[in-house]
């Protein structure tokens, strides 16, 4: 079964574009990755599959169940984290985790208390007063605590530690061996490139890469660095181009042939190419 | 039943110091009668000679100098613009602080159905009325038994009883409004309660303006038509459970639908 399948999803705000005719299947067990700049449409993709807001056309379905028609069981089995956790005011993170557990309808406790050791969050605190990065390790454990077969997770390291960040995607990991689904949005690439199997990029509201992360990762640019003098004039598929007095990296996606000749009438000292990185094919996605 | 104990928990503080500022004034009034009792004459003649002032608050119609006469006038007062205001407030607030708080995506990403959670939020307005209610009750009670004087039990059963169908509805109707709001509404729930408050005071005065009884809620909480006739009047009633229903089934289609920011 598919986690989630989304179908010609479109939402507009008015005359604003949210998203549009956007189509992705992710498969129950994996761990994918959901890339996009700000106002790319990856809040509006989550908030509609969460029944936060309505699309304006196209379906989705959630676990096998339609958006429309099995919200509540949907979210009975979904846990999200959103990029910025709000509490109510006054509530001990105690409370709030009681709250979570009793709109469930399940005793999380034993779980809740593992997790919160793990992070190293104190269940005695208020929420008004906890900092941003304690507040994010409350709503994970929100979100977690209860066992979903799928996490939503809105750029989840967001106020975390480095510590802290191991310790997450160690957890979820683990969940995710047991067969937990991870639709995981982050702008930190290499967390992507770390934990995900496969990603969607997308852009202006509409998906425009979809793949394992490595298939993603081969693109036919290379990032080339020269020490030495080299002219890149008339030279075609150069970005990205970063100079220094006696050096120059760039992406390179145009013909090979062109490049080597180009190299071997320069004076060069060193040379490497190199496989570009998954930050490196966003921005190359990006300026597509 | 977890989402009505988590708002009891949250509005406990806000219903108690109107509970208590509501009471708090009825219990000095009443103890005020006792030493009034020997001017009530005086004060009758006063209050029935004032015009127009008098016929607006139905002085014209009541005795100020029995208890009732008294109570219906001083503690309608207190009871129907704070009560009023009260469930206004927290009618008017009820939904539309999920999305101006920010909790709204905490809450709707737990299985809990909109529909489900309007019900719950509905249910925990309706009870910290009733609560209030009853304690004000109970102090009214309590401070009339403190001076002395006979229990009026079906006249100030009839009293309260009306002030509280008037928080009812202004409640509903809020909380119809507060379905469309993101921010605060505050300033729109006690603006409709006091408007309602004064559109009753015009209908008391003109004539012409008489066809405002049948809009404002305070028109059958009137405590001189009340104690006069012994009943709450129906026919005022009837637009007042109409409007209190369209107000609750609103909040439903509103926010069963809308799209939570």
């Amino acid at each position: 079964m598919n986690a989630i399948e989304i179908t010609d999803l479109t939402k507009y705000y008015g005359k604003a574009r949210g998203i549009v005719a956007l189509n992705l299947t992710v498969k129950e067990g994996e761990f994918f990755g959901f890339i996009g700049p700000n106002g790319a449409g990856k809040s509006t993709t989550i908030r509609t599959l969460l029944g936060l807001i309505n699309a304006t056309s196209g379906q989705a379905k959630v676990l096998g169940l339609d958006i429309q028609k099995g919200m509540q069981d949907i979210l009975a089995n979904v846990g999200y984290l959103p990029s910025e956790a709000v509490f109510y005011s006054g509530m001990k993170v105690k409370d709030i985790l009681n709250l979570s557990a009793g709109l469930r309808k399940k005793d999380c406790s034993e779980e809740a208390g593992r997790l919160c050791e793990r992070l190293r969050l104190d269940l005695s605190r208020k929420a008004d007063e906890l900092s941003f990065g304690n507040r994010k390790k409350a709503a994970i454990v929100s979100a977690l605590q209860h066992n979903p077969r799928l996490l939503i997770l809105d750029e989840p390291t967001g106020g975390l530690d480095p510590l802290m960040q191991h310790e997450f995607f160690q957890i979820l990991r683990e969940r995710n061996a047991k067969g937990t689904t991870i639709f995981f949005s982050s702008h930190v690439l290499s967390e992507v490139q770390r934990n995900c199997s496969r990603a969607a990029i997308i852009r202006e509201g509409r998906i425009i890469a979809c793949d394992s992360v490595e298939a993603l990762a081969q693109t036919n640019a290379k990032r080339v660095t020269v020490h030495g003098k080299l002219s890149l004039q008339d030279l075609n598929g150069v970005r990205d181009l970063k100079e220094t007095a006696d050096s120059c990296s760039f992406l390179y996606s145009g013909d090979l042939k062109h490049l080597l000749q180009r190299l071997s009438e320069e004076d060069i000292a060193d040379l490497s190419v190199a496989e570009p990185d998954l930050e490196e094919i966003f921005l190359h996605y990006y300026k597509k | 039943m977890t989402l009505l104990k988590h708002e009891m928990r949250q509005g406990w503080k806000t219903l108690a110091v109107w509970t208590v500022s509501i009471g708090f004034f009825i219990v000095i009034c009443v103890l005020m009668y006792p030493e009034m009792g020997e001017e009530m004459e005086g004060v009758n003649e006063i209050f029935s000679s004032m015009g127009a002032f008098t016929s607006a608050f139905g002085m014209d119609r009541l005795n100020f100098g029995t208890l009732s006469g008294f109570y219906a006038i001083e503690c309608g007062n207190i009871l129907g613009i704070g009560g009023s205001f009260f469930a206004a407030f927290i009618a008017v607030a009820s939904l539309a602080k999920e999305e101006k708080e920010r909790t709204a995506e905490f809450l709707l990403s737990h299985p809990v159905g909109r529909p489900w959670l309007v019900t719950q939020k509905l249910l925990a307005v309706m009870l910290q009325i009733f609560i209030m209610n009853a304690v004000v009750f109970a102090l009214s009670v309590s401070s009339i038994l403190i001076i002395g004087e006979d229990i009026p039990w079906n006249q100030l059963c009839l009293l309260h009883l009306a002030h509280f169908l008037v928080q009812i509805e202004l409640a509903g109707i809020c909380f119809g409004i507060s379905s469309f709001l993101r921010r605060s509404g505050i300033g729109i729930g006690l603006g409709i309660a006091a408007v309602m408050y004064f559109l009753n005071i015009t209908a008391n005065l003109s004539k012409s303006a008489e066809f405002l009884k049948y809009i404002t809620p305070f028109a059958y909480a009137e405590g001189a038509d009340i104690l006069a006739a012994g009943s709450l009047e129906g026919k005022l009633l009837l637009p007042g459970i109409l409007y209190t229903l369209i107000g609750i089934c609103t909040a439903y289609w509103k926010y069963c639908s809308k799209d939570i920011q």
